[in-house]
């Protein structure tokens, strides 16, 4: 059974769902410490939603350097892959294990409700049982959710697709711009180079029990399932 | 020696700051009109343990670089008491 590490941290509030979405796909889950210093054998590491360290200095800015990161990154270099959702896409960013970062939503106001985004890049570690194009809906909950980069960070993304959900509207047409928190080009979630890290700020953990509503997120967790990640590795 | 650090950190100027924009409405709503181009950002003091004036802001700009600013979004400025 693949083993899944989940993450938790002081501040973590999306922890037991990110574990329930994991262990639902049919994987074996278990928490880690930030603590930590061993992710006890695990495939996949998954970094949850919250506001670990009060989201002091800025959103992920702490949490970056608790013992299990060390741990993380090592993982992630080796091609492990690691998926951060909300506060652990901040982390990411925040670690340079991603680019950009996630500043104040536009309109100040904490963003949390339903959002459409449509699936650009299906050949990563977390996406790859969505067909490209497909439009999914699930909530944002999140005050830093704007994604920023510089003009060449945005170019990179765009032109090596990297960009791996991006806001639309509900009926699929382009948002531009018009998104819960201004984040630009209307980026939700993007990976790295080799598509072993991916980070959005939608919470695929919220919308992947069909007993809460449209199951649309789980493919995030059931995608680990049919990702060779040896094999990716030399992506 | 220990030196006293005064750090400052505001966004980064072309990103947006909403924060800065509401409060120079709200100036603005208080008959304010002089004021524009409001920025937010944060203050840091610390003390830094050095052998000099030069060593202490030395590692008050590591600190910057590694933690206090996020070199994609902020820039900072910092001073030493002397």
């Amino acid at each position: 059974m693949l083993r899944v590490a989940v993450v938790r941290f002081p501040g973590s509030n999306c922890d037991f769902d990110t574990l329930h979405s994991a262990q639902r796909a049919g994987t074996e889950a278990y928490f880690v410490w930030h603590r930590d210093t061993d992710l006890r054998g695990a495939d996949f590491v998954l970094l949850p939603g919250g506001f670990s360290y009060g989201d002091y200095l800025r959103s992920g800015a702490i949490a970056r350097f608790s013992p299990i990161m060390s741990a993380v990154q090592r993982h992630a270099e080796a091609g492990g892959p690691v998926l951060g959702i909300c506060n652990g896409f901040q982390i990411l960013c925040e670690a340079g294990m991603l680019p950009g970062a996630l500043m104040r939503n536009a309109r100040l106001t904490f963003a949390s409700r339903p959002v459409s985004i449509r699936v650009e890049q299906t050949d990563t570690a977390f996406t790859n049982q969505y067909q490209e194009g497909a439009i999914l809906r699930m909530p944002v909950a999140s005050g830093d959710g704007r994604f920023v980069a510089d003009s060449e960070t945005l170019r990179r993304l765009e032109t090596e697709r990297r960009i791996v959900v991006r806001y639309v509207r509900p009926d699929g047409s382009a948002a531009n711009g018009e998104n819960p928190n201004g984040s630009v080009h209307d980026i939700a979630g993007i990976c790295n180079t080799r598509g072993n890290i991916v980070g959005l700020m939608p919470h695929p953990d919220r919308a992947s029990d069909p007993a809460l509503g449209p199951a649309h997120g789980a493919g995030f967790f059931t995608s680990m399932l049919t990702w060779d990640h040896v094999a990716k590795g030399a992506r | 020696m220990s030196y006293r650090v005064h750090v400052r950190v505001v966004p980064r100027a072309g990103l947006l700051d909403p924060q800065g924009q509401a409060v120079e409405h709200a100036l603005s709503a208080l008959g304010f009109q002089e004021a524009g181009s409001v920025r937010i950002g944060k203050a840091i003091e610390l003390e830094v343990r050095a052998r000099s004036r030069e060593e202490a802001e030395q590692a008050a700009r590591r600190m910057c670089e590694k933690l206090l600013a996020n070199p994609v979004t902020e820039d900072y400025s910092l001073e030493v008491e002397a």
